[in-house]
């Protein structure tokens, strides 16, 4: 659920972006109330409204009057685009600098990872 | 409109300050945090404001008016009492009956509700008197609850209320809350536990207002940074340093300030850590630091409650 490591108003926006990527919010659908987010994690509604304040200023989330906020067009894209930006510094980096730590170079990480393809095919994608 | 206004509100009794020119504008539909270690004046300023207790000199506005003897401003108020008296032949339900009477927006099935989630025993045949601790609490949050005041006052309403029953008030509060919107002042020295909960806080620290602000913005203002002690003394140089701590060659950092345009790409390259600190963290510091200015000689031992 939430935790300490950032502020709880980026953490309720990550996981609203989350939701977009993943297609659980699909564009265009209609998402929680901020009343709703704070019941479930807990949260004062301010800081609940805070977090979806900051997806509608990123042109993530829309309000409808008198309706509720909706997931945008082209949100997802915006999300996948995000993240991949954030995978290569979250992940790749690293793992890169990780690996160095052990010796590991660069020839043996990509034989690495193949590996790791390899004992993951047959396995559904999540 | 502000809920509550004091001006150089002060209470002594005999040579001690109980409140030392306490000065408040309580927003409404806030939930707020009075925080403080026992013995701070909470109960004493919460007393004030419902005119429960009196003041020495300064000035209390509640809804504009002067709360004493003013039955159009009290009964738009509730203050749940840490040690709430009934009395003595009462059952639950004469309780909660007399709640419903004196509170205009009393909700009973919101009563009736929370009697089943608190699990409290049959409400017309136990005696109040009877109750374990936590039961008694018990009793108190759903009366604070259920009164639907626009303004409730709850005083630590959590003694003897195990982890479990803690939650289902914060729960049942918060929903409430955000359906009902109206104006919480929640007392408390279990920060951490209530963190999430509250908007706005007020720290009180021997009588004195020593922080009194919104949660975001307190917490915004500072944060702490790990990684190797070099490096993170490096990223610290020329910021405010509320607290140090080292493990070898590791080092943690608490800086008194808020995070700068491109401190996180920065830190980032160098392979630091970037992390908040919690509200409980920063209470504690700022009123350390407070007091070893003021030289007191309590400062060794000071908010260990707190802590807790």
């Amino acid at each position: 659920m939430i935790d300490d490591s950032k502020p709880i108003f980026q953490q309720i926006a990550e996981r609203i972006e989350g939701d977009i990527l993943d297609g659980v919010l699909p564009e265009e659908g209609q998402v929680p109330s901020t009343n709703e987010f704070a019941a479930f994690y807990r949260i004062n509604p301010a800081t609940a409204a805070k977090g979806v304040n900051l997806l509608v200023e990123k042109g993530l989330l829309y309000k409808r009057r008198g309706i509720g906020m909706f997931v945008a067009p082209g949100a997802r894209e915006t999300v996948l685009a995000k993240r991949q930006d954030q995978f290569y510094r979250q992940y790749v980096q690293p793992l890169h600098s990780e690996a160095r730590k052990l010796g590991i170079g660069v020839e043996e990480l990509t034989a690495l990872i193949h590996r790791s393809a390899a004992e993951h095919e047959g396995t559904p994608a999540p | 409109m502000n809920v509550i206004e004091t001006r150089g509100l002060t209470r002594r009794y005999k040579d001690q300050l109980a409140l030392d020119d306490v000065n408040l504008d309580i927003a409404p539909n806030r939930i707020y945090g009075l925080l403080g270690r026992n013995g701070a004046g909470k109960t004493t300023l919460m007393s004030i404001l419902t005119a429960q207790g009196f003041a020495s000199s300064g000035e209390v506005r509640v809804f504009g008016g002067n709360p004493f003897e003013n039955e159009q401003i009290l009964s738009r108020l509730c203050f749940v009492r840490e040690s709430q008296k009934y009395p003595d032949d009462f059952t639950i339900r004469n309780a909660l009956d007399a709640a419903s009477l004196f509170f205009p927006n009393w909700d009973a099935p919101l009563a009736d509700r929370l009697l089943e989630d608190f699990q409290l025993p049959n409400p017309k045949k136990h005696r109040i008197k009877k109750l374990s601790r936590g039961q008694l609490s018990a009793v108190g949050v759903i009366i604070g609850l259920a009164s639907r005041a626009e303004l409730t006052f709850f005083d630590e309403p959590y003694l003897g209320l195990d982890a479990v029953a803690r939650q289902l008030f914060y729960d049942r509060l918060l929903t409430d809350f955000a359906d009902h919107p109206r104006t919480i002042i929640l007392s408390s020295h279990l920060i951490d536990e209530v963190a999430n909960l509250l908007e706005h806080v007020i720290v009180i620290d021997r009588g004195r207002i020593v922080m009194d602000d919104e949660v975001e913005a307190i917490t915004g203002s500072a944060f702490a940074v790990a990684g190797k002690s070099t490096v993170v003394e490096e990223f610290v140089a020329g910021r405010p340093v509320l607290r140090r701590e080292g493990l070898g060659a590791l080092a943690s950092v608490t800086v008194d300030a808020p995070l700068q345009a491109g401190d996180r790409e920065r830190a980032e390259s160098l392979g630091l850590e970037l992390a908040p600190v919690s509200l409980q963290q920063l209470i504690i510091r700022r009123t350390l630091k407070a007091n070893e200015r003021f030289g007191s000689p309590a400062a060794a031992d000071t908010n260990v409650e707190v802590a807790r």
